[in-house]
């Protein structure tokens, strides 16, 4: 009993259940929103309809295995593959923006403003990418140090402003997420800043120029582009400042305890800033993947919702760089595979309710353990709390 | 009103916080529940007060079983609680402190305060308290706002009054005085439950003493026990709760400060100017009634508050504008009054909390990167040397007894190299073993020479303690004394008040 209590109580446990749940919760979906199902009911009756109602998950799943992981249709192994290396591409930039939105978790700071760091990120990247030319390699490099950099500052500003003023991080980034996106619009619409020369009246940014973009990693045969590369660069580098570093023990610190980190003589507005720029920073390598990763022009949206993405890959990963590593990939897959599933006549939106639903069960674990009949004394926030704060009135009185 | 408790059990968890609890409140009794803390006795209460329902066990009022769902119910019955913290509105006057929950209407449902002033006179004028119906709650001075309390609990016709800890925020004279008011309660038949873990109090006002330890009933004595044998009741051994210590050899003064003024975020002066030295090789004790401004003073020394006037010195260097890292790093170690929220990260491990304050040099840092087999070897060290009882150094902090938890805080301060070393309430919610080890700690780091500051409300630890104790009121120093002062003398002091024919 203890050890299956042991087994459940870990994170990664709860996650694959989680998973498992979101998948069930899609295929909910599947059924009732498929024709099939609703014809087989009038025409053959129930057993029917549930035989076509089990047909149209395991083809719309499969879909999604097809188009994301494996195509077994197709002629070649190379063919076969190219879902596959589709999904890396998708998750490079989720897996970047996860480690940015989770690092701010565990310094206690709620960052919902990865699209407006991306953009402002972005937007020098853009300069860099389109307005200057240097070497082939040297201008990919300084291009995605800027989108970095670029990234970091929008954050340290929300930093500052917390510690400054004392403003809510989740009112400043919000905000700030407007005026990087707007900010975005008017330069790419502006023909003398960064707009693209056949672009007319609309806002456009040209493409990066060739010695600016990402190098594919198997010129010719897949996308897949050194993005990738990135992401994972950036994997080990949050392992090793989050669980290794000084600098990491020092934030971890400030979110676990700010008044004792004070008391250490930690200068916890500091830590905000420092914190929130590296934040940003992880988020502005998932900038560089949009940015630069790309052989067209691109609007405004090029933040493709990802700093959003990120806090369900963080939520989903759980605050450690491996977890969030493969939420990037799982929800990169669900990326690669929707149009699979268009194909074969699944609406792509049972996707996002299945990401949806894997976090909403993540955030509420009660509800996992109910559902599976786990054991309920593992701990709950809201539990702890209360147990804490009985455990304080007990010690005190 | 009788009260009798059945084998009242409450389990948490794997935790039994109370086990198998029975006792019988006779009508116009003070019974007192002696206990460390964590023995359970709040937990009990709860349970009778209907915050908890207990697992197993049955509740009797005039041999009646009651079953509360909660305070309402408790209330209802007759019995009234007043908490450790009171639980008042500051902005809100006596009189509607008083009906709060159950506030006189008049035909319309308007608030009728006219009956509410009339209350409050009434029950004040029964047992001569001294109280403004329309005082300010936070204008009243805190041993009144207690007496609020249990007119409140009046009130509602209270038959049966729980204090909880009345005595930890009242003067010596405060406590006197409401020992006078329990005492006149008792005689008009209100059965008293009092809630304490001071041996003197229990003495001077109980009828009957109930011990608890570990969730148990151990004992009912009479109050004439001996102190010594009650303390060894409620702590299951036989304790020696003076300090063993040779006479100080004060050297140098270290510390300096010169008229000091700090001002809190209202503009309320809460130093107002102190001036004190602290010599190489003694400890000065800091006594005074909580809120008179030892805290303010503490963090101020610390860096965390900022200095209006005045100056501090530490060996010579001038630490009055310091940050709290630099101070630190001159030398200043740290034991806070809270330490679960500012002395300890509750979410981390024993050796993580010993790297608090040293996350920038060694033994637990190199160059960026923690040192792990250091900090493992350093805190490895700490918790053979100061005693912290853990399965391991990766232990989480939170789960460690109030007692393990102030060692480890203490472990970490007095491992830095120190010139100055300040412990604010070093002792509170610690059990009876833990403080022998930390006064012992204390009495060391003072015997090597480094000069020494506790702050602390308990005046049994500071006359054991102190080499010269200064009592604070209202942000001043009275007046600094040698630790043969009487406690009368003391309490004077404490009040505010130069008694006649003392010297500093």
């Amino acid at each position: 009993m203890s050890l299956l209590k042991e087994v459940f109580s870990t994170s990664a446990t709860r996650a694959f259940l989680s998973i498992v749940m979101g998948f069930l919760v899609g295929a909910i979906f599947m059924m009732v929103s498929s024709e099939d199902v609703g014809k087989a009911l009038e025409s053959g009756g129930l057993m029917d309809a549930i035989q076509a109602a089990l047909r149209t998950v395991a083809d719309g799943y499969a879909a999604l295995f097809r188009g994301s992981i494996f195509n077994t249709r197709a002629d070649d192994l190379a063919t076969a593959l190219r879902p596959l290396t589709e999904t890396l591409r998708l998750a490079g930039p989720l897996i970047a923006a996860g480690l940015g939105i989770s690092l701010g978790f565990r310094v206690g700071l709620f960052n919902i403003g990865g699209n407006g760091q991306m953009i402002f990120g972005i937007l020098w990247a853009t300069w860099i990418s389109t307005r200057m030319e240097l070497p082939v390699i040297l201008h990919m490099v300084v291009a995605v140090i800027v989108a970095i950099l670029g990234a970091a500052l929008w954050g340290a500003l929300v930093g500052f402003l917390k510690a400054q003023t004392g403003a809510h991080e989740v009112i400043l980034t919000i905000m700030l997420n407007y005026v990087a996106i707007s900010l975005f619009t008017w330069f790419i619409r502006s023909p003398n800043l960064l707009q693209a020369e056949q672009a007319g009246g609309t806002p456009k940014a040209e493409a990066p120029a060739f010695t600016a973009q990402l190098p594919q990693l198997f010129p010719g045969t897949y996308s897949l582009h050194l993005g990738f590369i990135f992401a994972l660069i950036a994997v080990a580098v949050y392992w090793w400042l989050m669980e290794r570093s000084a600098i990491g023990y020092r934030f971890r610190m400030v979110g676990h305890n700010p008044h004792a980190a004070r008391t250490a003589g930690i200068s916890v507005e500091r830590t905000y800033v420092w914190a929130m720029a590296a934040s940003a920073a992880f988020v502005g390598v998932a900038g560089a993947n949009q940015a630069l990763g790309t052989q067209v022009g691109y609007t405004e949206t090029v933040h493709a919702g990802i700093g959003f993405d990120g806090i369900t890959v963080a939520l989903l990963g759980g605050g450690n760089a491996v977890g969030i590593l493969f939420a990037g990939l799982l929800f990169g897959a669900f990326k690669a595979g929707g149009p699979q599933m268009q194909v074969i006549g699944v609406s792509p939106e049972v996707l996002g309710i299945v990401q949806g639903a894997i976090v909403l069960f993540i955030a509420a674990p009660p509800l996992v353990r109910a559902i599976f009949r786990l054991p309920s004394l593992a701990s709950t926030p809201a539990l702890d709390r209360l147990r804490a704060k009985l455990q304080r009135k007990e010690t005190t009185s | 009103m009788k009260l009798e408790l059945q084998g009242m059990t409450k389990r948490f968890g794997p935790v039994v916080a109370n086990d198998n609890i029975s006792l019988i409140v006779q009508p116009g009794e003070i019974h007192s529940l002696l206990g460390e803390n964590g023995a359970g006795k709040s937990t009990l209460m709860n349970l009778l007060y209907g915050l908890y329902q207990p697992d197993e066990g049955r509740i009797l009022l005039d041999d009646t079983e009651v079953k509360f769902s909660g305070p309402g119910d408790a209330m209802a019955a007759g019995i009234g609680m007043v908490h450790q913290h009171f639980m008042l509105v500051p902005v809100f006057s006596v009189a509607e402190n008083v009906v709060l929950g159950n506030e006189p209407t008049n035909a319309i449902g308007a608030l009728d305060l006219a009956t509410a002033r009339e209350r409050v006179r009434d029950i004040s004028a029964r047992f001569g308290f001294d109280i403004d119906p329309d005082a300010l709650i936070e204008d009243l001075p805190v041993g009144i706002q207690q007496r609020v309390e249990i007119v409140k609990a009046l009130a509602r016709d209270a038959k049966i009054l729980i204090l909880d800890e009345p005595t930890a925020v009242l003067t010596p004279q405060e406590t006197d005085e409401l020992m006078e008011i329990m005492r006149q309660l008792a005689q008009e038949g209100t059965s008293i439950v009092f809630i304490t873990h001071k041996l003197r109090e229990v003495k001077a006002v109980a009828d009957v003493v109930t011990v608890i330890r570990g969730g148990k009933v151990i004992d009912s004595v009479s109050p004439s026990t001996e102190v010594g044998e009650l303390a060894s009741l409620m702590v299951g051994r036989e304790v020696d709760l003076s300090v063993d210590k040779v006479e100080a050899t004060a050297g140098a003064t270290v510390l300096e400060i010169r008229d000091l003024v700090v001002v809190d975020e209202r503009q309320q002066r809460v130093i107002d100017g102190v001036s004190l030295d602290v010599r190489a090789g003694e400890v000065l004790c800091i006594a005074g009634v909580e809120g008179n401004g030892q805290t303010a003073l503490a963090e101020t020394l610390l860096g965390v508050r900022n200095v209006s006037e005045g100056t501090i010195s530490l060996a010579g260097e001038d630490i009055t504008h310091a940050s709290v890292k630099e101070v630190l790093e001159a030398g200043v170690g740290y034991v806070p009054e809270d330490r679960k929220k500012d002395g300890l990260v509750a979410d981390f491990t024993i050796e993580e909390n010993f790297m608090l304050d040293g996350s920038y040099s060694k033994p637990f840092t190199k160059g960026l990167s923690i040192d792990f087999a250091s900090r493992h070897a350093h805190s490895e060290d700490l918790i053979k040397r100061f005693d912290v009882r853990t399965p391991s150094g990766h232990t989480l902090v939170k789960k460690l007894s109030g007692g393990n938890q102030q060692k480890v805080v203490v472990a970490r301060e007095l491992s830095r190299e120190l010139k100055f070393f300040v412990a604010a309430q070093p002792t509170r919610g610690v059990d009876v073993g833990s403080i022998e080890f930390i006064h012992e700690s204390i009495i060391k780091t003072r015997d090597s020479g480094i000069p020494v500051v506790i702050i602390s409300t308990e005046l049994d630890e500071v006359f054991n303690l102190a080499d010269r104790i200064a009592v604070m009121y209202r942000g001043k120093i009275v007046g600094i004394v040698p630790p043969t002062i009487s406690r009368e003398d003391m309490g004077q002091m404490m009040a505010g008040i130069m008694p006649e024919g003392v010297s500093a």
